[in-house]
């Protein structure tokens, strides 16, 4: 067994050293782009081609970046694109103390956490004030089955005055959230959506093709025809993150901009620094698309690392993302998903309590951070861990900083 | 007449030796993850030449090298007998960790180091003295750790973490010598997995290797021998812990932190053992063999990027591609 064993080691050891040292005299001419991997095939799942692209949501979505909202300028999370009103006399209750129930899709991203310290910042002011008296909540850990029986609960308990809903996915969550509706108390559905119109508002900013289309309008307008970009994602199947790429895929399908490869990163920084680095070996990268900041910083760093060029960059309003920006002095664009929203539901309760009319369907200003306004986030939020998001808006919450820095 | 007939003898052991190699090589174990891994690296220059390059091997071995030294750990606890899932959630603790306390701060590094190894060696304490002294079974102990770990966490920090690791925290992930950007560097990365290597290898050679691989192999047997179980194993536990924090420096120094800094490590890092042939359930395969094992699958992972396979599609060619590996590596040997 003995002389195997060293037998083996000696050849595997042998063989890795040799795979290493046999290349220094591999041929330096490269083809340019290798055109058997590089060119991405289109997946018919995703992007422009695929049935997550409607055309009409596309065409709508951005004609609204360009709508003056109504409402506070001061305070966008309370400000609405193209409001229809409903009435909500009907819901109206009387005294203070209520009890506010939420069912929460998850904490489990970044995002969801900033939004969510946000959103307790806003219930500890109602309470304050004495409106809410109690705030019910269930994480369902991006359990479909879960959150539907959290809300199922909220329903029998019989006692919420009004029931929140993050749905941690559309199809499924769509019966349990009508069946909320059918209990008489008023509903609020925000961020991803449902099948349904049953809620009394459903909160979101203004969407995943706004969001794609924006970063994608910036690469080709900063690049020259002709320029590669490589495309990163996070997941496949989602809503909000296809609608994301499929926007991104129609501006590059009308524009000579080259996608030279679009890979599904989990968000992970080791994979999108890996996947990175290995499209640089294989030819040069001039733009990054990301449909959703995480992990932006990897990303930057496989071009430091790579000794290359910076690209022009489509990140988010990641704090870490925002710093890296302003560091390297790189084209970049901090996309934004009003993390704002999170304070909206709260406020919209209130409102429906009191009998005020509030849009049925809410649709939140979403704009992206440029250049211009870069060293006014960072200013802003230099206090804010890195996997902070700058638009997240509870500035003026009594709990600012200290709950957003000490988390 | 003579020159003719030790021609014929040379071909016939010429022939033997061939087919020896060729019986080795197709007879499961070692030697199979050893040639999936060559066909692997070959397939992959052939679709992407540019591969073969120094400075993408480079990038390669560091890229890879994190996976190293968990499936080394891991092979350590496998070959006890044993089980160890909780590695990857302990590398995502220690990045985590590491990034709160220092906070970017360079006067830090060596104390936050310092208090990582102490967590990493408590971990595996905890991992090795559970599963020996209270009976219960390491795939429990392991995943009960995983959890514990996992869920501590998100509690600390509130589900996303924060703070930032120094630089000079990241050099041994990051950076390599000569330190020139987009040249020629042999990175760190790899010099710190080939001492890992090198340090398993003679260990494995040394009374306590040979004593846990009979503990894995029959524990009853080993006991009797008058060795001690229960202590052979949990230094496996903490090995495996041990290594678990390198791995963590590496994978910090590497990318940094995020919120899925370690996530699913512990699968990849069994499953790179196993391939290298190493018995689940102990007492059979080698330190090398595990590392081979983790080579292959990066590479396979290489692979999967290069072909541009729909990420869809990959955890399904992943799973069997590892299933066949390992059926086949199982499969008796015909004499």
């Amino acid at each position: 067994m003995r002389p195997i064993r060293a037998l083996l080691a000696g050849t595997a050891t042998a063989g890795l050293l040799l795979l290493t040292a046999c290349t220094t005299d591999a041929p330096t001419e490269q083809p340019p782009a290798a055109e058997t991997s590089a060119t991405e095939e289109e997946p018919a799942e995703s992007g422009a081609e695929s049935e997550w692209f409607v055309q009409e949501d596309y065409d709508r979505e951005l004609a609204q970046r360009d709508v003056e909202p109504e409402g506070p300028a001061d305070q966008p999370w309370l400000q609405a694109i193209e409001p229809e009103y409903v009435d909500t006399a009907d819901l109206a209750s009387e005294g203070g103390d209520k009890t506010l129930c939420f069912s929460n899709a998850s904490v489990s991203n970044p995002w969801r956490v900033t939004g969510w310290i946000t959103m307790q910042q806003q219930v500890e002011v109602l309470k304050e004030e004495g409106v809410i008296g109690e705030f019910r909540v269930s994480d369902a850990a991006d359990d479909d089955n879960k959150q539907i029986s959290d809300i199922q609960a909220f329903v029998e308990a019989g006692d919420c005055d009004a029931i929140i809903v993050s749905p941690s996915t559309t199809a499924t969550l769509t019966p349990a959230v009508e069946a909320a509706c059918e209990s008489g108390k008023p509903v609020i559905v925000f961020d991803r959506g449902v099948n349904t119109d049953c809620m009394v508002t459903f909160i979101h900013p203004i969407g995943g093709y706004a969001y794609g289309a924006v970063g994608a309008e910036f690469l080709v307008e900063n690049l020259d025809p002709g320029s590669t970009v490589l495309a990163l994602r996070i997941l496949p199947g989602v809503d909000v993150l296809e609608h994301r790429w499929a926007a991104a895929d129609k501006v590059f399908s009308e524009s000579d901009i080259d996608v030279v490869g679009v890979e599904f990163t989990g968000g992970d920084g080791a994979k999108i620094k890996d996947l990175v680095t290995q499209h640089l070996q294989r030819g040069e990268i001039d733009g990054i698309w990301m449909d959703a900041g995480d992990g932006a910083v990897a990303a930057v760093e496989a071009f430091e690392d790579a000794g290359q060029p910076y690209p022009v960059f489509v990140g988010e309003d990641e704090m870490s993302f925002l710093r890296k920006w302003d560091e390297t002095g790189m084209t970049a664009i901090g996309n934004v998903y009003s993390n704002f929203q999170w304070r909206t539901p709260i406020l919209a309760a209130q409102k429906i309590w009191a009998g005020e009319e509030v849009p049925s369907e809410w649709v939140l200003p979403q704009e992206p951070v440029v250049q211009d306004d870069l060293a006014e986030f960072l200013e802003a939020n230099a206090d804010m861990p890195s996997l902070h998001y700058a638009k997240f808006g509870g500035e003026d919450l009594p709990g600012y900083p200290e709950a957003w820095t000490d988390r | 007449m003579t020159t003719g007939l030790s021609q014929e003898t040379a071909q016939g052991t010429a022939r033997g030796t061939a087919r020896q190699w060729r019986e080795r090589l197709l007879s499961g174990g070692s030697w199979t993850v050893l040639a999936l891994l060559v066909v692997v690296l070959v397939v992959i220059v052939v679709i992407n030449p540019s591969f073969a390059e120094p400075v993408s091997l480079m990038a390669f071995a560091k890229k890879a090298a994190p996976l190293v030294v968990l499936a080394v750990g891991q092979y350590f606890v496998i070959v006890s007998g044993e089980f160890d899932l909780s590695v990857g959630s302990l590398v995502g603790a220690q990045v985590v960790i590491a990034a709160r306390l220092m906070d970017g701060d360079e006067a830090l590094t060596w104390p936050v180091l310092a208090l990582m190894l102490v967590f990493g060696l408590l971990v595996g304490l905890v991992n090795g003295l559970v599963t020996t002294l209270l009976r219960v079974p390491s795939f429990i102990t392991t995943l009960g750790m995983m959890l514990v770990l996992f869920g501590a966490i998100r509690l600390w920090t509130g589900g996303a973490p924060t703070g930032a690791l120094s630089e000079s925290f990241r050099v041994l992930g990051r950076k390599g010598f000569p330190d020139v950007p987009g040249q020629f560097q042999v990175p760190y990365a790899l010099l710190v997995a080939l001492v890992v290597v090198g340090f398993a290898v003679l260990l494995m050679r040394r009374p306590f290797g040979r004593s846990l691989v009979a503990a894995g192999d029959n524990a009853v047997a080993t006991a009797y021998s008058g060795a001690p179980v229960w202590w052979l194993r949990t230094r496996a536990f903490l090995l495996s812990s041990l290594l678990a924090t390198v791995a963590a420096v590496l994978i910090g120094g590497f990318a940094g932190v995020t919120a899925q800094v370690g996530q699913g490590l512990e699968f990849m890092a069994i499953t790179a053992v196993v391939l290298g042939g190493v018995a689940l359930g102990g007492g059979r395969g080698t330190v090398v063999a595990a590392m081979v094992g983790a080579l292959a699958l990066e590479a396979l992972f290489t692979l999967f990027n290069q072909l541009a396979l729909p990420s869809t599609i990959r955890p399904a060619v992943q799973g069997v591609i590892i299933i066949v590996a390992v059926a086949y590596a199982a499969r008796r040997r015909r004499t």
